[in-house]
């Protein structure tokens, strides 16, 4: 084992984040180690999008107070880009259309200098991208178009920790069986030399943890990290329960 | 008895032409800045060359940098016009008897009835203003293409119009012939050698689409900062004939004024106008196009990119003029301002004129690069500007269908140059 398995990948302490005036996060301490995949419940509006995007370094999250650290370095003060190739990557809900950018290019671009011709063959074939990979990127693309392009680029890039917002939304059941493999694909890094990669997946329903195998879930509720337990039997009492009463359920182990 | 044809005055035409011209000698033109033409000098005549290969390598570069091959490969033909002077023109031997190329004094000289009465100063007039009057008055060369009928030059045809001294007026008189079921695509590169600072290049192009003919015109500008640019350029199209005018200007220039007019006069005629601009420095650039739809079953489209930075000002223009009840024609211009000192105008500009069944319609737009859009690209682990310089790229990357590959990697090359020039 190597000395980095014993820090944590992904530490975030005591934080607060404000959107314009309003605190949205209000304290929020989580941990991923290498390898583990969290899943991030919460009803709507409860923050779990601004953890994300505090992470990625989106402008207009205001980090009033504690940090993040990733590998062991404070991201305070970390453009996107710069986060981007510490190794921390996002697979966006409503990722935005760019008109005169190919979804190829912007793969290879991802990808980086190591990506082959070979590997976009592969991420085409797999994702069954070939009605798309010439278009403008999700210029016009469906639920599910959107979200394989996501994963396409996610998986030339090779992220040790991928975040993932709500990737089930907007997606027939036959996409949700293709980004859920892409996924797990992104998650088990079956790539020799790629490391032991990290994951944390917002997610309204579960469903994608029919396809994805997740660690540890959290409730993120009044800004705050509420609750922790199986993801599974989480997301079975808030089923029962709603979230109100999650704080206090049962299965929580915090 | 049946009367006999009278053969055309060419003389009588002759003065004429140059009546009309003299009477526009001091009218401004309809837009852009008026310029003082006695303050440019007439240019020197320049010697012939055998090969282009003897031109001097920033001459080659230069005409490379717009496009123009001067190892001619890939090429079905090439005009090469240094100054006033043209020294280099040359048909591949596989299209002889294919297509004509040649000065248009020699075309004049050769074929004064045909000319004078059908195609010089035709579909623009010597008295439209006083650049169209100084082109007429004075001494000219320019190219003549011609297509002989049925025939499908597959190869692009490269023309270069090359300034080499300072201060200069380059008046430029070049027609373009597409006989009936002709095809074929031009490419003309307009520049200056690097030691130029100033000066006016003062262009008519007059272009015949005969019918079921199809004409791809692309042509790419490469000034510099204190250097005038007056383009006066006429299209008319027959039946079933397609013209296709591609235009990329990404290099400054102190002033640009030009509004090519394409009638389509023939039913079911069809013209595409594709431009990509980038205003930079102090660059004053008034680009635009007019289609008027004379045909029944005409069809018309305009797109214009244009991105302004620096000082630069940018009017970009789009008129459509529906004269047929079966016509059909739409514009689409959109520009991006990228500096709080540079200015943008789109103005399009729509007519029917007694076609109540004319549909003519525009999206016109200026807006900044969404911010999303780039953060988007940072989180793949693009760095802000080159973020910013690969939409801007792709803002500029109109599709342009059924181009000519070496077309395309000509306009690619000179996208990728300013890519790498805005890091």
């Amino acid at each position: 084992m190597s000395a980095a398995s014993t820090s944590p990948l992904l530490q975030v302490e005591d934080l607060h984040v404000s959107v314009g005036d309003r605190e949205i996060l209000r304290g929020v301490d989580l941990i991923i180690a290498e390898g583990e995949t969290h899943v991030l419940l919460g009803p709507n509006g409860g923050g779990k999008t601004t953890l994300l995007n505090t992470i990625v370094g989106l402008p207009g999250y205001r980090v009033t107070g504690g940090r993040i650290l990733f590998k062991g370095t404070d991201l305070a003060g970390l453009e996107i880009d710069e986060r981007a190739r510490l190794g921390i990557g996002v697979a966006f809900q409503r990722p935005p259309a760019v008109r005169g950018i190919k979804l190829k290019q912007l793969i290879e671009v991802a990808g980086g200098d190591d990506f082959s011709e070979s590997d976009m063959a592969d991420l085409v074939g797999e994702l069954s991208l070939e009605k798309m990979i010439d278009r403008d990127v999700n210029m016009g693309f469906s639920g599910g178009e959107m979200k394989r392009s996501e994963m396409a680029q996610l998986l030339a890039q090779a992220p040790d920790l991928t975040l993932f917002d709500e990737p089930e939304s907007g997606v027939d059941l036959d996409n949700i069986a293709v980004v859920g493999g892409a996924m797990k694909r992104l998650l088990k890094a079956e790539r020799v030399g790629k490391g032991t990669r990290s994951g944390l997946i917002v997610t309204h329903t579960g469903h994608i943890l029919e396809y994805v195998n997740a660690d540890i879930g959290h409730v993120l509720y009044g800004g705050k990290l509420a609750c922790k337990g199986n993801p599974l039997d989480l997301i079975g009492e808030i089923g029962k329960h709603g979230y109100d009463k999650c704080v206090e359920c049962a299965v929580c182990q915090r | 008895m049946p009367a006999i044809e009278k053969p055309f005055d060419v003389q009588a035409r002759i003065a004429e032409i140059r009546t009309l011209a003299e009477s526009a000698i001091a009218k401004p033109a309809t837009f852009g800045p008026d310029l003082d033409l006695m303050g440019f000098d007439v240019a020197a005549d320049a010697k012939s060359v055998e090969s282009l290969e003897s031109l001097t390598k920033q001459t080659k570069e230069a005409a490379l940098n717009i496009g123009f091959d001067t190892t001619e490969a890939g090429r079905s033909g090439s005009y090469f016009q240094m100054d006033r002077s043209p020294i280099y023109r040359k048909v591949e031997e596989m299209f002889d008897n294919k297509l004509e190329i040649m000065s248009t004094e020699e075309a004049l000289a050769m074929y004064p009835e045909l000319m004078y009465e059908k195609y010089y100063w035709r579909n623009v007039a010597p008295d439209k203003d006083k650049y169209t009057a100084q082109v007429a008055m004075t001494r000219t060369e320019g190219y003549f293409i011609r297509v002989k009928a049925g025939q499908k030059i597959d190869k692009p045809i490269q023309a270069c119009l090359f300034v080499s001294e300072n201060n200069i007026s380059q008046n430029v008189h070049s027609v373009i012939i597409l006989e009936e079921g002709a095809e074929a695509s031009v490419l003309t590169g307009c520049t200056i050698h690097p030691k130029v600072r100033n000066g006016l290049h003062a262009g008519i192009s007059e272009f015949y689409v005969g019918k079921g003919a199809k004409l791809t015109f692309t042509m790419i500008h490469n000034w510099s900062e204190d250097f005038h640019v007056r383009p006066r350029t006429g299209v008319t199209v027959e039946e079933d004939g397609v013209y296709i005018n591609n235009y990329v200007m990404l290099k400054p220039v102190q002033s640009i004024q030009s509004f090519p007019v394409a009638r389509l006069i023939g039913d079911r005629s069809r013209a595409v106008f594709n431009s990509i601009i980038h205003g930079l420095e102090d660059s004053y650039i008034d680009i635009g196009s007019e289609t008027s739809l004379e045909g029944a079953g005409t069809r018309s489209e305009a797109i214009a990119r244009t991105v302004s930075s620096d000082r630069s000002t940018i009017y970009s223009r789009g008129r459509l003029i529906g004269k047929n009840n079966d016509c059909k024609a739409h514009l689409d211009c959109r520009g991006i301002v990228q500096s709080e000192e540079s200015t943008q105008w789109a103005i399009p500009d729509l007519a029917s004129v007694g076609a109540p069944g004319a549909e003519l319609s525009h999206e016109a737009a200026i807006s900044p690069i969404a911010a999303e859009e780039i953060y988007y690209l940072m989180s793949r682990g693009v760095p802000k500007d080159e973020a910013v310089s690969m939409i801007t790229r792709g803002f500029l990357d109109i599709e342009i269908p059924g181009l000519p590959p070496a077309l395309r990697r000509q306009i690619d090359k000179a996208l990728e140059d300013t890519a790498k020039e805005s890091l």
